[in-house]
């Protein structure tokens, strides 16, 4: 039983010219312990998605389908004063944009406390402010950083504080968005193998976004690769980067360059992500695809589940019905 | 390529001088500096892409406006073609900047939301008087935009930015630099506000172009991936040195630098096969203000000696183009 099980979720944002389909009908399921990676460009849903399980979306936002299960009980129903026990203490985040995530006013120690007292009404301010030393030697900073201001430290301290404060309550699902896009790579490679190191020491279930199927090939057992709000292929790792079967992922996998691998010429995928307020009819990608045929213009095609529901794609080209 | 060399720059350095506060400026003589760029050397041949890696506070930014001569150096020289161009008047300078040109990093900032297209590919045209008539400046733009695969292009002449992408957007950026037949180009994190689905296509479409204007092409990004990918020869800066410098496939399998080796080891790999090497260099980039005695590297340096910590390594030729700064290397 996976500790959580996105159902069919449809996230739509209301604006004056109509209903942004930002996710729309997307299904994933994590294991404790177990990374999954959701990738796909900006524009994509996949911000959208985080925002609708921890159930903070932004004005307009609205989870219009779907159940959203965590340890088996539906969230995306749940009131706002029941969801408060699930926030920080079941499921936390640990936001985009290191640098600017923490308030500038307060000390890293109180910002964390903080955190802690909001959420655990029993513990006293001291007991916070000690766990607040212990999270950061987890997170390997020094103990002594809780006295720190923002400004005082660098841009890889910043993130870990900030995953330090996602860990304060002991979550069991940790959703990292974009972690690591505005630090250097050595320091990205840090943050990457600390939340590596933290999976594996705390069994957490993680879900990490990302635009880099770089990082998702690194840390992470499964992947989902969404495109224009849906997901188009997903499974584990290993199978998905050594045999993509969707047009979209292997687009998406050949436009990257591997310092490994032989020089070549990169790929690219023509076009852009299309506007969700009016979505291409059939498959969303039919319009940069090179493979599309007249079906793929008029019907959407289905998740076709493969080598025993360890790898799933969403094509025409895959479930048979183009020759 | 051939062998000549378009841009060359000799011990070049840019120190910014640290703005005090007013008392410390009564108490103290000393004054203090960001040592940007401090005492590089390097060249670009014709035709041939030269990458600048490194993390951010490297220099590498600064290194780029300082050869296209944007910013004063505080020392050193630069040679455009053979000719010292280090202390030319701005009126000398003016006529050179046709043939050094520069994409910058943001499509969405670089373009003038004001201009059409056709205006924005046009205008250095017209500044540098490289037409005759009104007939002529449209005939090459029309030609750029074919070339940046803008087509048809009639139609996109009368647009403006905001009717782009922002992959249209950086071609027009392209094509606006490649309009004035340029021998020299910087480009900085060209791709980097784009969209990775057409990154690739930015970046090939930049490669045919050097090859096809036989432009020096300096690429300045801190993703040594590409890098390696886009250039032949690879620059690693660190704290405003160069670190090593070779051919980009040397550089990245027989790198000698430990900060190269880093730099390579932190790399994410698109196969979850060959997962990361273990990561041995800790901690961040110290500040380019009083940078670390000795090799700038040794604070982060895991293979660190006495030696390094005092004496600053020489930039020694290994032979093949290769060269490297570290005492533990040769």
């Amino acid at each position: 039983m996976p500790i959580f099980d996105a159902q069919d979720l449809r996230t739509y944002y209301f604006t004056m010219r109509g209903a942004v389909k930002a996710v729309d009908g997307v299904s994933f399921q994590v294991e404790k312990g177990e990374a999954l990676g959701l990738a796909g460009e900006s524009g994509c849903g996949k911000t959208t998605v985080a925002l609708s399980i921890m159930r903070i979306l932004p004005h307009g936002g609205k989870i219009v389908g779907g159940k959203i299960l965590f340890k088996n009980n539906d969230i995306a129903s749940l009131k706002e004063n029941q969801m408060k026990r699930i926030r920080w203490k079941g499921i936390s985040i640990v936001f985009q944009g290191a640098m600017n995530a923490l308030n500038p006013l307060f000390k890293l120690g109180d910002q964390i406390s903080e955190a802690i007292l909001t959420h655990e009404s029993k513990v006293s301010k001291g007991e916070a402010m000690n766990r607040a030393q212990d999270l950061l030697e987890l997170v390997g900073l020094e103990a002594k950083r809780v006295k720190n201001y923002p400004h005082e430290l660098s841009g890889g301290m910043r993130q870990r504080g900030l995953i330090a404060m996602a860990l304060a309550c002991n979550p069991e699902l940790l959703i990292a968005d974009e972690p690591g896009t505005a630090l250097d790579v050595i320091v990205q490679a840090q943050v990457l193998s600390l939340m590596d190191e933290l999976k594996r020491k705390l069994n957490l279930a993680m879900i990490l976004i990302t635009h880099d199927l770089s990082i998702i090939a690194d840390v992470c057992e499964k992947t989902a690769i969404m495109y224009a709000g849906k997901i188009v292929e997903q499974g584990d790792v290993l199978t998905i980067f050594k045999e993509p079967l969707h047009p979209y992922t292997q687009g998406l996998i050949g436009a990257f360059p591997s310092i490994k691998a032989a020089r070549r010429r990169m790929s690219s995928i023509s076009g852009i992500p299309p506007d969700l307020l009016d979505p291409p009819l059939g498959c969303r990608f039919h319009p940069r695809c090179r493979y599309a045929q007249e079906i793929c213009k008029r019907e959407e095609p289905t998740l076709t589940t493969m080598r025993e529901g360890k790898h799933v794609v969403a094509c025409h080209l895959i479930s048979g019905k183009i020759p | 390529m051939t062998g000549d060399t378009t841009i060359k720059v000799t011990e070049l350095k840019k120190w910014f001088p640290v703005r005090k506060g007013f008392f410390e400026t009564l108490f103290s003589r000393q004054e203090s500096f960001v040592r940007a760029v401090d005492e590089i050397s390097f060249g670009i041949k014709a035709g041939e892409v030269f990458g600048l890696a490194g993390e951010s506070g490297s220099g590498k930014t600064t290194t780029g406006r300082l050869v296209l001569r944007l910013i004063e150096p505080t020392s050193g020289k630069i040679f455009f073609k053979g000719r010292d161009i280090t202390m030319l008047p701005e009126t000398e300078i003016k006529p050179l900047r046709s043939k050094m040109q520069m994409i910058f990093q943001d499509p969405y900032e670089s373009l003038n939301p004001r201009m059409t297209v056709r205006d924005i590919i046009a205008e250095g045209l017209g500044i540098q008087k490289l037409v005759e008539s009104e007939k002529e400046k449209e005939e090459k733009v029309v030609e750029i935009l074919k070339d940046v695969e803008l087509v048809p292009p009639e139609e996109f002449l009368l647009r403006y930015p905001h009717e782009l992408s922002g992959g249209q957007r950086q071609r027009v950026a392209v094509a606006r630099a490649f309009v004035l037949d340029p021998e020299f180009m910087v480009t900085d994190e060209p791709v980097s506000m784009l969209d990775i689905s057409i990154r690739a296509e930015i970046l090939n479409l930049m490669l045919d172009l050097v090859e096809k204007f036989n432009v020096s092409f300096l690429y300045i990004t801190h993703d040594i991936a590409l890098a390696r990918h886009m250039c032949n020869r690879i620059a690693v800066m660190y704290l405003g040195k160069i670190m090593e410098m070779g051919v980009a496939e040397k550089i990245v399998y027989e790198s000698l630098h430990p900060y190269t080796k880093a730099l390579i080891a932190a790399v994410p790999v698109p196969d979850p096969t060959s997962r990361r090497t273990k990561l041995v260099v800790k901690g961040e980039i110290p500040s380019p203000i009083n940078p670390p005695p000795g090799c700038r590297f040794h604070t982060r340096c895991p293979i660190v000696e006495e030696i390094c910590r005092q004496k600053e390594p020489e930039f020694i030729d290994v032979g093949n183009e290769h060269y490297v700064a570290c005492h533990k290397a040769v």
